[in-house]
Parts: structure tokens; sequence; C-alpha cells
């Protein structure tokens, strides 16, 4: 036990005398917290709105008007030829090109239905998707307008039938972006600081020779293990609490489950992130290496979390990865906890997934770790 | 000139003798943008919903089939009360439950009018919006069908283009970016552990004390790694035309050529990191830490940066992968040539004169 307080000691005093690395640790995680966690959003708005006009009748003028009116665009340029808008669209100055045909009022008066050309450009598929949304919806109410105005005396339309629906979003009424990405980039920061560190701890002291000599004292495998990893295990906690902290200050995230609960879990997963940064620099010899693979594990690890896109919109055998990747059960379990007040019951799933994580990983990390070389 | 290429030539051997190193070099950005360009897509399908049906009659019936029937949803669960929605939400599988009023049918054929709530998880407030789209879709489609005897007068039928991408696959969206994160995170880590770890075992002395001037030391460095890069580039644009069927409609010399500069930009960064850190420690967690999250968030790689608030709109200017993946859109999927992006390519260049400046700048030839 003395052993390990002094390895401890020792390590906890490396760290703070690297004047470089401690910005690194502590403040640019929680700078990317703030700053980061605003710029995931899959709201489209601000679309950059274009139109050829060929009409130039009051009716092609009042449609104009209701995308002016929309918050959703910004009528930005009228072209007068399709080559033009087209020249615009190729640039990335404009997103959606409204072409109003020749006729446009005469059509829709004598032979009651006239089209519209829509140009998207649709590179980002799901944003061109929520766009075209977006004009149908002004489309649609433009049309309804019309019909009941010049129809002043209607009677068929009583007779269709009508499915009104109603949403209700639970637990985000107003589709806060900020309420889902927080925990989630929180979890990805925690992470990425312990995982980095662990992996390049110990092949640091392989690369630089002063393995060697801990490896000829009489400390123990474990105590060594132990004493090495432990300050990151601290590490993570501490910026997990300065997070949390943010997120209520700042970005008033909800709390609505049981913090003991959220430190108990965290605590296990964070021993999953160093016994991976463990085995990973077992099996290399150089920092650099150790690097590389933490990087990958890393980049995968996040972009397949369902942090930022869908699980369930992943192919199969996809998803079945996705059970290997501890990442995905913090962020569930952030979000359940924090967002919808989930009991112990809830995340009990994820609690002994994580668990069993936890063991094997650590498992494999000592029993890898050999004193000789 | 001779003594510069024998300086090259040792750190391609200082590289190819390290078989794993390269090994993870080559094979990883193959694996990861294998994977991501198969396995993530922000599209919105299967997901699981719950069914609570009030009614339970001949219409709620069709329309629960309808929505099975469609790709979007997988109905997991009927249920019975109200109070069971809390439950099954807090589990967290099912994300939606669309609960049909009583007598449903009936007062369809009596008022024409029913409803249906759609309750949906918003913890996720992306999918909670989409699925409610969906859904609307399919029961104005189903009302559309019941209505198709009535003629409706004055119809605006709107002719929507999908123009570059009519399938919207998400692909076109997910293969450069992740393109652009491997290039740019491989290039600035690799170069800047190389200087630094010559720093921090020692070497770097011996470097300075030869004939070699420092700059021609830091060229030599970085000649490898562009190599390196290239073909790490050329691999990734084969696979995304060969396997993701990715178009290039626009020139490849210049596919190639902005590749490179791109390349270059990552590697000038790296340098620039490598002055600034002391040990490969620091260099590492800056092009780590420091780049990653900045790099996959504000690149327009996931997430539009035209929905950003405005400062973050204005940060984005300074990630060099923003340009670059303006720039691999709109050859590969455009057709542009260098008039329509003559801009961004400047912005790039910029850049790179800008990183490399800085780090002649900073460059100690001395060890204090």
């Amino acid at each position: 036990m003395k052993i390990i307080r002094y390895i401890i000691q020792k390590e906890f005093r490396q760290i703070f005398r690297n004047k470089g690395m401690l910005p690194i640790i502590f403040v640019l995680p929680l700078l990317q917290l703030i700053i980061l966690s605003n710029a995931a959003t899959y709201e489209v708005k601000n679309i950059q709105f274009s139109y050829i006009d060929h009409n130039q009748s009051s009716s092609s003028r009042a449609l104009i008007e209701k995308f002016e009116a929309s918050t959703y665009f910004q009528v930005t340029e009228r072209f007068s030829s399709m080559k033009a808008a087209s020249t615009a669209m190729l640039k990335g100055d404009v997103d959606v090109i409204l072409e109003i045909p020749q006729h446009f009022e005469r059509e829709l008066h004598r032979d009651q239905k006239t089209d519209l050309g829509i140009t998207i450009d649709a590179i980002d598929g799901a944003a061109a998707g929520v766009t075209s949304v977006y004009i149908n919806q002004i489309l649609f109410s433009y049309n309804k307008n019309i019909r009941s105005k010049l129809l002043q005396n209607n009677t068929d339309r009583t007779q269709l039938v009508n499915i009104s629906s109603i949403p209700s979003f639970w637990y985000n009424e107003t589709l806060n972006y900020k309420t889902f990405m927080v925990p989630g980039i929180l979890v990805l920061l925690v992470t990425m600081i312990t995982l980095f560190l662990a992996a390049m701890n110990i092949v640091r002291e392989k690369e630089i020779g002063t393995l060697e000599q801990i490896n000829v004292t009489p400390i123990k495998k474990h105590q060594f293990i132990i004493g090495k990893l432990f300050p990151f295990w601290v590490i993570g906690m501490g910026l997990l609490t300065i997070g949390l902290i943010i997120a209520k200050i700042i970005f008033n995230v909800p709390m609505l489950g049981s913090l003991p609960l959220m430190y108990a879990y965290t605590s296990i997963y964070i021993l999953v992130i160093l016994g991976m940064g463990l085995f990973i620099s077992n099996f290399t010899d150089t920092q650099q290496q150790a690097m590389f693979i933490a990087w990958f594990f890393m980049v995968i690890f996040i972009l397949m979390s369902g942090l930022f896109t869908p699980i369930e919109s992943m192919p199969g055998w996809a998803q079945l990865l996705t059970e290997f990747n501890p990442i995905k059960y913090f962020v569930e379990v952030m979000r359940m906890l924090m967002l919808k007040g989930a009991s112990f019951y809830d995340i009990l799933p994820q609690f002994t997934k994580t668990l069993v994580y936890a063991l094997i990983m650590n498992g494999l990390a000592v029993w890898s770790y050999k004193k000789t070389s | 000139m001779k003594r510069f290429l024998g300086f090259v030539k040792k750190e391609f051997f200082h590289i190819f003798r390290d078989r794993r190193s390269l090994f993870i070099l080559f094979g990883m950005p193959v694996a990861q943008i294998l994977l991501f360009g198969f396995a993530i897509t922000n599209e919105i399908n299967n997901v699981d919903i719950a069914i609570l049906d009030h009614s339970k009659d001949a219409t709620t019936k069709e329309i629960i089939q309808k929505i099975d029937a469609s790709n979007y949803f997988s109905i997991q669960q009927f249920l019975d009360r109200e109070t069971d929605i809390e439950t099954i939400f807090k589990k967290g599988k099912v994300k939606a439950v669309l609960t049909f009023e009583k007598d449903f049918s009936s007062k369809l054929v009596r008022d024409n009018n029913a409803s249906v709530q759609i309750i949906t998880d918003a913890t996720d407030p992306n999918t909670a919006n989409t699925i409610s789209n969906y859904v609307n879709s399919i029961l104005q489609h189903y009302q559309a069908e019941q209505n198709k005897d009535i003629q409706l007068p004055y119809q605006i039928i709107p002719q929507t283009r999908m123009a570059y991408n009519p399938e919207l696959k998400s692909v076109f969206m997910f293969v450069p970016g992740v393109m652009t994160i491997i290039l740019m995170l491989v290039s600035a880590m690799m170069t800047s552990i190389s200087i630094t770890r010559e720093k921090e075992q020692g070497t770097m002395e011996i470097l300075l004390v030869s004939p070699l001037n420092p700059f021609q030391v830091i060229i030599g460095k970085v000649v490898p790694y562009i190599f390196l890069s290239v073909i790490n580039a050329i691999i990734i644009v084969l696979l995304s035309i060969y396997v993701f069927e990715m178009p290039v409609h626009g020139s490849l010399i210049l596919l190639g050529f902005e590749s490179v500069l791109f390349i270059v930009t990552s590697l000038a960064l790296g340098i620039l990191i490598s002055t600034i850190a002391a040990t490969q420690q620091t260099a590492m967690m800056i092009s780590l830490m420091g780049l990653m999250l900045p790099v996959i968030l504000l690149s327009g790689f996931i997430f539009p940066i035209s929905s950003m608030p405005a400062p973050l709109q204005v940060i984005s200017h300074i990630v060099p992968a923003k340009w670059f993946i303006i720039i691999i859109k709109g050859i590969m999927l455009k057709g542009v040539d260098l008039t329509y992006v003559w801009k961004e390519t400047l912005i790039l260049l910029g850049m790179t004169l800008f990183f490399i400046g800085l780090s002649v700048k900073k460059y100690k030839t001395r060890l204090e």
C-alpha cells in the first residue's frame, strides 16, 4: 500500500510539473465543451434561396414573399436565367433555386394546375431532405390560400377526410440540441484525455528506458499498474465534475437522474478506458505507435457511438460492432440519466456490460504486462 | 543538394524500418474509410416505435399496417395504457409512440376528422423531428388515397430536382469528410511527433551542428511524409471511386493538386506544433486533443456550418479542413474547375505559408 502511494505521488508530481501539458489536460477539453457543443446541430437554417421569375405576376410575387417571410430561408438573389442560377449553385452561393414558369398565373387559373421547378443542392442529402420538406410546407399553405381565395363558396372541402396529427416532444419540448449534445461531448472529452494519457504513459517509460529501472526494483506488477493508472482515473473523474458544472451553469442541461449513480457508472467506465490504454501500451514500442492505435480506436469509437449519427440506421453488422464500443454505453447512460432521469434498473444492461468489459479489459492488460522484456 | 538527399534517404530508412508504424499508417485509413463509408449515415430508418391504439378498429389497423410496411419504422410493441409510455422511453430503445384516439374510425366517418398523437422521445431532437415528419407524410399519403376521388382545384405541383445527389446518399457527405480527417490528423500528427522525437532523444542537437541548415533539416523531415500521405490520398480516392461509387466529375489532376496542397498545409501545421511542444507527449496531445474534435465538428463534415451560431461560423474559417471539404466536394460531385474553387485554394495556400512562416520564426537553432 505504501509503495502504491509513492508511485501515485511520483506520477502526480510528473503530471503537474509538465507545464506544457496542464492546459491541454484541463483547459482545452473544457474550452471545447463550451464551444463545440454549439456546433453540433442538425437543424437546417439560413438556407440560401434564389429564384427565377419568368412570370412576374402578382401570384408569383406573392409566392416569393412567402419565402421571404419564412425564417428558414434567406432570399439572396434573383436570377434572369437558369444558367446564371446554376453557376451560383456550382460556386456554392445558393442552396435552392425556384423557377417560376412563364405562364404560372394563367395556367393556375385556367388549367387548374401548374408546375413549379425546384432545384436543391443535395450533396448533404439529409439537409436537402429537410429543405425540401420546408419548401413543400410553404407551397402547401400558399396553395391552400389561393384555393380558398378562388373558391369563395366551396362545398367540396367538407367532404375531405382529414387526419390531424399532434406531435409532442417529450423530455425536450423545444428540440434544443445542446441538451442532447453536451452530455455526449463531455463523454468524448473524458474518454479522449484518459485514453491518450494512459496509452502514452507506460510506453514513454519504455522508450526513454526508465521502465527497466522500475522493473529491477521490488515493486510488484499490480502495485506498478495501480500506481500508474490511478492518477488518470482521478483526472477523468475531475474532468467529469467540472464538465457537469459547466453543463449545468452554461448550458442549463437538466440533471434529472441521480448523481451518485452517474459517478458510480463513470468510475467503472474509466477503468475500461484505462485498461484499454494499458493494453495498447503493452503491445507497442514507441509513443508514436501507441498514439496511432489510440487515435484509430478513438475515431471509430466516436463516429460509431450514436453521438452524431443514429446507430439504428447502421447496417446490422455495424450495429453488432457498436456493442464493443464503450463510448456508446457511456453516451447512452449519460443521456438517460441526465435528460430522462433513468433509474438504476433502467441502465442495468449498460451497467453490466461496462462492468464485464472493465473486467475483461483489465484482465487482458494485466496479463499481457510483463516485467521482463 | 547531395547532403540534403542523403538526409532525406535517412528519414525514409527510419520510417520503413518501423514496420509496425508503417502498417498502422496505411492499414488504418483503409480500414476506417471502409468502415465509415458503409456504416455511418444520418438517414433515419428502422426506428423502433410502439403503438397505443385506443380504438382498435379497421382504419387504425390499416394505418398501422402502412406504418409497419415502411422502411422507416419497425413496430416493437403494442401498449395498453398511457403510463406505459414513460416506462418504455426510460428503457431507451423505443423512440416514439403513436396514440390513436378512441372511436377513430367512426369519428373519421362522422366528422371527417380524427387525430393521432405522435409522442417522440426528443432527447435526440433530430430523430424526434424526423420521425414526426415521416409519420406525417405516411398519414398524408393515406388521406390522399382516401380522397382520391375528389379532384382538387388549383393545384401547384412542385417538380423537385435534387442536384448532384439525386438519391440523397449520405456517402457523398461522409467519404470526403473521413478522407479529410484522415489526411489532416495523420499528416499533422506524424510530422509533429517525428520532430519532437529528435528533440526529446537529444538527436536534434546532432542535426543542428551538421552542415545542413535548419531549413533543410525541416524540409528533409517533411518530404518522406508528403510521399506517404500522397499514397494514402491515392488509396482513399481509389476506394471512394471503386467501392463507394463516388463520381469524379471534375479533373483528377486538379483533385491531386489540391490534395497535395492540403497535405502540405497539414504537415506545416504539424511542424508548427512541434516547434511549440517540448516532448512527444505534448505534441501528440495537441494534435489529437486540439485537432480531432474541431476537425470533426467545425469542418462541415457532419453538421452544416450555415446552421451554426455566427461566432462559430467565424471560427470555422480557421479550420483548414473546412476549405478542403468544399474543394473536394466541388471537384468530385459538382465537377467544377479551378475558376470555382480558386478562393478556397488561395486560403489553404495562405494558411500553409502562415504556418511555415510562424514555425521558422519560432524555430530555435540553439538549445537552451
